[in-house]
């Protein structure tokens, strides 16, 4: 508590309403002393140095030399992880849910690839400042709605705006696909329930003359422009991924099937509800699936009370890729992704498996992993000093973030609320 | 052809009936012959039964009835050798005849919250005042068929609407005038819980609306009664006429019954129960009623499981009631219930003899299926003595039947209704059903003659080529035609004779010739049984509640010693500690407790906690708002308690206890919340945690000014507007008070009954509120009005004014990190538990949400990593702190001895991430328990599996099947309309 206030103390003369402010680039060389170091591909380093220069990861290990130059942070008894990474969210495209004004996320539109969520992407979005006091430094920016919603970009949440904030300029392409059952239509007189969607089929198969026009025009001599076919290029010449969002057993098979069939070369599963039945088949095809959060009730009444926080773990033990997004939530809530893989721990996953779910396996996923999403040298210095265990919202007390080797702000507009208002009970003696 | 003549006649007399009628075409004609049966098996009653008996009738009216009835002079006798004759059925739950209800206009975007009508009372839905007589038109084409299935009478009311008026009791008699068959223009008087379509009149919205509005109804037909209104309500006004009626309400299923029971018990009458067919699930709670019942047959389908992936949709509450529900009406007889069918939910009448049968076969006696097609009806009517029996002096209604009529094999002959006979199908009609031969221009032909008898088909061979064939048979004809090659069309027509199995007549050849041919039988009829419909599947147990995760038997309390755990107290964590619980208290705490006969439970590294409590949840709600008027003080939670929401057991997985189900935020004041114990397996009563303090609902803000979706004509639509409806509704109430304390008659209003409650402190407010300039408004208002508000649940921006919440003396009962979900919460910050804390406010972590309920200790939590609070004091966010502002922490809200044993058993540090509930109790009896849960899970598949099995038989046994459908539960928040 004392220590807390200390903060608060110092925390007063630099109070403002506007957003943070983007940290300047790395200077000089950087070194984190005496951590646990989870470096997120299954590994930790007890004692850890890890020093970065020019936004890399130099060296890391716990028998280096320390160095003489540049800031050295005693990081002893703490913890140092990866920045997390959050896929598939509308971070930045939507700032008040029920303000129709300040959302960007979906367009109208049944297939429409060519629409880019980077275009509405608000770089000083206060929810994505949110982000960053838990750990959560990159994010997929995915449009929503429709059948194939857009193009998604990876990016990092300490930037001046888009352009700034991008890493992975156009990822993916976000396709819907159909469900075996549908809501019951009250407009239609039909009960409040669920029933089987009769037009499945035909939806599928819209789906999948979409793509293969795609697929030929991208084959050369149209006579006219096609953007939406044009922008799904990518798909088949291995530039961009395809997320596929399934969630039923029939569904994920005939979607990765006709997928594959027609081409697309990276299929990413997003929710896969039911993977675990077809993990086999999910193998077979070399598809890794961003499965759903945890923190969510059981789709069905005869499902194990548990089964969400489980899933994770099943897909895992089955061999599978995974990594976990929570993109049926409120984006607000995305900074609770530490604390998924914490849950996911609990069903008995191993902590540092639970946390590749949120760093090495997702940015393996998203194709990021050349520089993000483990300490290894060579790799972007985008990470964080935590307290403790980060996965344990008790202990989940960032001391220290860095994007790029840059030494990126932990305030918020709610941290400053936080301390305006202590300071106004302190000023009033209590 | 005597008998058409018979019913000419008969029909002639009953038009004669009123003999002051002055007649112009004739001359006046009365029939006073008799009609006597003899020799047939007579169910006067469906316990009084005559083997070999004589009824006779005359005048539409049973004359005598026995064994030895002396026959007049002046009677047709027809011998009914070896047929039954039973009462006709009787329907007190009909439509028929009524014209239906005209769904009012569409409306526009905003809601209508004024009554359509004047003169009436003034809610739309409230028209007692209806009759169904005045719309009532004799429809001939809908009477044969309810006679085919075997109705003579039914009583018939509009079905629309809260209070729908009385009903019309009519005799299917398409001979006679209304004068005739009309046999009471107000025979009931009807009501539901659903309002009506023909009027847009926005409230009740919901079940305790519904239920408030029929309490309000009969508080002020007392207040008009005493003469206390001036002017007239042609509503209160039928509503007292109808009083001496039988009282009817159409409640259904889900605890509907108890619902509507509880009405009446207030104003003591008794109700007849149109039922849900789910009974069997609370049998007890449905006798403990004491009411009649009116029961549908309305026994679903089998899903059709055959394409797995469609199969795993329907959940298992939903397979196993389509095992049992043909059960119900059984386990109603068993348990002593008295009740009548009705046809109400049954495609079409011709279901009736199919779910009878099924009913019979799943071991209703048949006894007890008559009385409910007659006795029963006739007595929950009041016409005993007119219909329902063949007691001399009651109407001549009764069938003919081939034999027992709740046999497959049976035919039904005949159906009389006032004495006027109806053929369902003619008994003297020859069955010709066969194997026959027949030759004709040299060739051999083969016919097998299938099918129902009355209605038979044929199967003809040439040798053994088939040749296409129709046939036709009625009233001794058969017409048999075929063509060969095309173009030879072969006519044969032969009169059936009573004498020989074989049929003569006559065939014209392609050629025009015609011959005499014969077809001769030689064989007999060989029915296939190809339904196994009749056989009896085996039944499911019934769980409590009857669900997935139900438990066969109601869990027991027990004596338990928890050895050795890390026991979180009101105030301290005590490590390597021992509690012992007895009796469903907590006896001790203290190390190296003795059992004492308790059962030992190994707690060593484990943590043991008070059982969590929700202040802010809506689970285990049927409905969550009346959003029809901006107060809503009248309803209340407790009349809308799910029991068999899974949420509950989830919630126990999750080491929740008690949790206030509160009404939602749609208007200002909302309704009475109830304070449950998740007691998975009680009844809706008994989840209601006894004696605990009233609180109700209010709300502020963006939800009450309705301001996020298009709405702009209910007021408020400002803040501002939100404290006048709070000043305007205390002030009222306060003068209703201070009337009511004088001794001055009221008009006894439950709405501002309670709010005098608040008024007088003996109801505590829980406030859904964000921003800080109507949280100080309220606790002005507050002020104003001499109370003190109690709690402000969300209370987003709470922290902005903590010391002036401290200095009221209101709780902050908020979400741990919610926040940018809409414009009131842009300052909501995770740190808000935290600063209130520290100001001295009693903060407490909420839910409303059945997500994130079951896992509240992570979010107590979180109030560590914001603004760092102490993980004592974070733990009572979740525990003491909402027993607190629940006003029961004496008796729950942590570990001390002599409060209720609401305990979890923790195998980890409670406010980590990795922490899983082991055991949950409630006053010491074990709810949930996670090696339990373990088998149920197991038997949940089992059982699924089992009837997945039983209905891929029942498909392909030819049964009827239904598409797989996922019933699903819609889960609720505040704003959820």
């Amino acid at each position: 508590m004392k220590k807390l206030f200390l903060i608060i103390a110092i925390g007063f003369g630099v109070i403002t309403n506007a957003q943070q402010t983007p940290a300047p680039a790395q200077t000089e060389q950087i070194a984190i002393f005496g951590a646990t170091a989870h470096i997120g591909n299954g590994e930790v380093i007890e004692n850890c140095t890890i020093i970065f220069n020019d936004g890399k990861i130099a060296a890391i290990g716990s028998d280096l030399m320390a160095p003489t130059i540049g800031t050295m942070i005693n990081a002893q008894g703490k913890h140092v992880y990866p920045g997390f990474i959050a896929p598939s969210k509308s971070l930045g495209l939507v700032e008040v849910d029920a303000v129709r004004a300040s959302n960007d996320q979906d367009e109208i539109g049944e297939m429409i690839p060519n629409v880019r969520s980077i275009i509405a992407y608000n770089a000083e979005s206060k929810v994505v400042e949110s982000m960053r006091p838990n750990g959560v430094l990159l994010g997929q920016i995915t449009p929503r709605g429709g059948r194939i919603s857009g193009t998604s970009t990876i990016v990092q949440f300490d930037a001046w705006n888009w352009e700034d904030a991008a890493v992975k300029l156009d990822d993916g392409i976000h396709l819907n696909w159909p469900s075996l059952f549908r809501k019951g239509s009250s407009w239609l007189g039909e009960p409040n329930a669920f029933l089987p969607n009769k037009n499945y089929q035909e939806q599928v198969d819209e789906v999948q003359t979409f793509i293969q026009n795609a697929k030929a025009y991208g084959g050369g001599n149209a006579q006219e422009t096609h953007l939406p076919f044009a922008a799904m290029k990518g798909i088949f010449d291995g530039s961009q991924r395809l997320y596929i969002h399934a969630n039923g057993e029939k569904e994920i098979m005939d979607a990765i099937t006709i997928a594959k069939k027609i081409g697309v070369t990276h299929i990413v599963l997003v929710g896969g509800y039911r993977a675990h039945k077809v993990a086999d088949f999910l193998k077979e095809h070399n598809v890794s699936v961003l499965v759903s959060q945890p923190h969510a009730l059981p789709q069905f009444d005869d499902d194990d009370y548990d089964f969400p926080y489980k899933l994770p773990k099943l897909l895992v033990d089955a061999g599978l890729l995974v990594g976990l997004q929570n993109e049926s939530m409120s984006n607000f809530q995305t900074r609770n992704l530490p604390f998924y893989a914490g849950q996911v721990a609990g069903q008995g996953l191993d902590k540092e498996k639970a946390l590749q779910l949120l760093t090495g396996n997702t940015a393996k996923i998203l194709g990021i992993d050349a520089h993000y999403g483990t300490l290894e040298v060579g790799k972007s210095a985008t990470l964080f000093i935590s307290e403790g265990d980060a996965l344990d919202m008790r202990t989940n007390q960032l001391i220290k973030a860095f994007i790029d080797g840059r030494d990126i702000s932990l305030e918020t507009h709610q941290t400053e609320l936080w301390k305006r208002y202590m300071g106004k009970y302190e000023n009033q003696g209590k | 052809m005597k008998l058409v003549a018979l019913a000419f006649f008969l029909g002639g007399a009953f038009l004669m009936a009123q003999d002051y009628f002055p007649k112009n075409d004739g001359v006046k004609t009365k029939n006073n012959n008799y009609t006597a049966f003899t020799n047939a098996k007579i169910y006067v009653t469906p316990t009084q039964i005559i083997q070999n008996g004589t009824l006779l009738i005359q005048d539409g009216k049973v004359v005598q009835v026995g064994k030895s009835v002396s026959i007049p002079k002046n009677a047709i006798v027809e011998d009914l050798q070896g047929n039954y004759i039973y009462p006709s059925f009787i329907d007190a739950f009909s439509d028929y005849g009524v014209a239906k209800p005209k769904k009012a206009d569409g409306g526009g975007r905003s809601a209508q919250y004024d009554p359509s009508r004047e003169g009436f009372y003034w809610n739309d839905h409230i028209m007692p005042e209806n009759n169904a007589i005045s719309g009532f038109s004799y429809d001939s084409k809908k009477a044969e068929e309810l006679r085919k299935a075997g109705f003579g009478v039914v009583n018939s009311h509009i079905q629309d609407g809260i209070a729908r008026g009385t009903g019309v009791l009519v005799a299917l008699n398409d001979k006679a005038s209304e004068s005739q068959r009309i046999l009471s223009d107000k025979s009931a008087q009807y009501f539901s819980f659903d309002k009506s379509i023909t009027s847009r009149q926005s409230y009740p919205t919901s079940i305790m609306g519904a239920t408030a509005l029929m309490r309000q109804l009969y508080y002020d037909l007392d207040w008009y009664n005493k003469g206390n209104v001036e002017t007239t309500d042609r509503s209160l006004e039928a509503l007292e006429g109808n009083k001496g009626l039988s009282q009817i309400f159409a409640a259904g299923g889900n605890g509907n019954i108890l619902r509507a029971d509880k009405i009446g018990d207030l104003f003591g009458i008794q109700y007849t129960i149109l039922a849900g067919g789910d009974e069997y699930e609370r049998v007890a709670d449905v006798k403990a009623t004491n009411a009649r019942l009116i029961v549908p047959l309305n026994f679903p389908d089998a899903y059709d499981v055959s394409n797995p992936y469609e199969a795993q949709y329907v959940a298992l509450k939903d397979m196993r009631h389509w095992n049992l529900a043909p059960s119900n009406p059984k386990v109603l007889e068993d348990n002593g219930i008295q009740f009548s069918f009705t046809l109400h939910e049954l495609k079409s009448p011709s279901d009736l003899s199919s779910k009878l049968m099924k009913a019979i076969t799943y071991g209703l006696s048949k006894t007890k299926a008559l009385e409910a097609l007659t006795t029963v009806p006739a007595s929950i009517l009041g016409k005993s003595s007119d219909i329902g029996s063949l007691q001399p002096g009651s109407q001549a209604n009764f069938l003919i039947a081939s034999g027992d009529i709740f046999e497959k094999e049976t035919t039904l002959y005949e159906n009389w209704v006032q004495g006027v006979k109806n053929v369902i199908q003619s008994k003297d009609q020859k069955d010709i059903r066969g194997e026959y031969t027949v030759s004709i221009n040299g060739q051999n032909y083969t016919a097998s003659i299938t099918g129902e008898a009355n209605k038979p088909k044929v199967e003809l061979k040439k040798g053994t080529e088939k040749v296409d064939a129709k046939l036709e048979y009625s009233t001794d004809w058969l017409n048999l035609s075929f063509s060969e090659n095309g173009t030879e069309s072969y006519r044969f027509a032969g009169k059936v004779s009573s004498d020989s199995q074989n049929i003569g007549g006559k065939i014209v050849l392609p050629n025009g010739t015609e011959t005499t041919v014969t077809l001769t039988q030689s064989g007999p009829f060989k029915e296939t049984s190809k339904s196994s419909s009749t056989q009896k599947p085996q039944l499911m147990a019934v769980t409590y509640p009857n669900v997935s995760y139900g438990y066969k038997t109601k869990p027991q309390q027990e004596n338990i010693l928890f050895k050795n755990a890390t026991v979180w107290t009101g105030n301290a964590i005590l490590e390597n500690t021992d509690v012992l619980i007895k009796n469903g208290k907590i006896d001790k705490v203290g190390k190296d407790l003795r059992a004492g006969g308790a059962k030992t439970v190994d707690a060593t590294g484990k943590h043991l906690t008070s059982g969590i409590i929700d202040e802010h949840t809506h689970i285990a709600a049927l409905s969550i708002n009346e959003a029809g008027h901006n107060s809503s003080a009248e309803v209340r939670m407790k009349d809308a308690i799910d029991p068999k929401d899974l949420d509950i057991y989830r919630n126990l997985a999750g080491g929740v206890t008690t949790v206030q189900l509160l009404h939602g935020s749609a208007n200002p004041i909302g309704g009475r919340s109830a304070i449950l114990r998740l007691k998975w397996g009680e009844n809706a009563d008994g989840l209601v945690f006894p004696d605990s303090p009233k609180f109700i609902k209010f709300a502020l803000g963006e939800n009450v000014k309705q301001s996020n979706w298009n709405s702009y004509s209910r007021f408020p639509q400002t803040r501002m507007g939100v404290e006048q409806v709070y000043t305007d509704y205390f002030q009222r109430a306060k003068e209703y008070d201070a009337k009511k304390k004088s001794g001055q008659p009221v008009r006894y209003d439950e709405e501002m009954e309670v709010l005098s409650e608040i008024l007088n402190s003996e109801r505590f407010i829980s406030c859904h509120s964000y921003v800080q300039s109507e949280i100080n408004m309220m606790m002005k208002v507050a002020e104003k009005f001499g109370f003190r508000m109690n709690t402000f649940t969300h209370i987003l921006e709470g922290y902005k004014l903590a010391d002036k919440m401290a200095e009221h003396g209101v709780g902050g009962s908020t979400f741990s990190d919610w926040w940018a979900y809409k414009f009131e919460v842009n300052d909501a910050i995770p740190y808000n538990a935290a600063i209130m804390a520290s100001q001295g406010v009693t903060v407490a972590i909420n839910s409303d949400d059945a997500e994130m309920s079951r896992r509240l200790n992570q979010e107590a939590g979180k109030t560590v990593k914001y603004g760092g609070m102490s993980e004592i004091e974070a733990w009572k966010t979740v525990t003491l702190n909402p027993a607190k502002l629940l006003h029961l922490d004496d008796r729950v809200g942590s570990i001390e001895e002599g409060k209720d044993a609401d305990l979890v058993l923790w195998n980890a540090h409670p406010l980590s991430i990795y922490a899983k509930a082991e055991k949950t109790l409630i006053e010491g009896t074990v709810y949930f328990d996670i090696e339990k849960d373990q088998a149920i899970r197991e038997s949940v598949q089992q059982e699924r599996n089992q009837l997945i099995n039983m209905m891929l038989n029942e498909k392909e046994n030819g049964g009827k099947t239904q598409t797989p459908v996922q019933n699903k539960k819609e889960r609720f928040e505040c704003e959820t309309l």
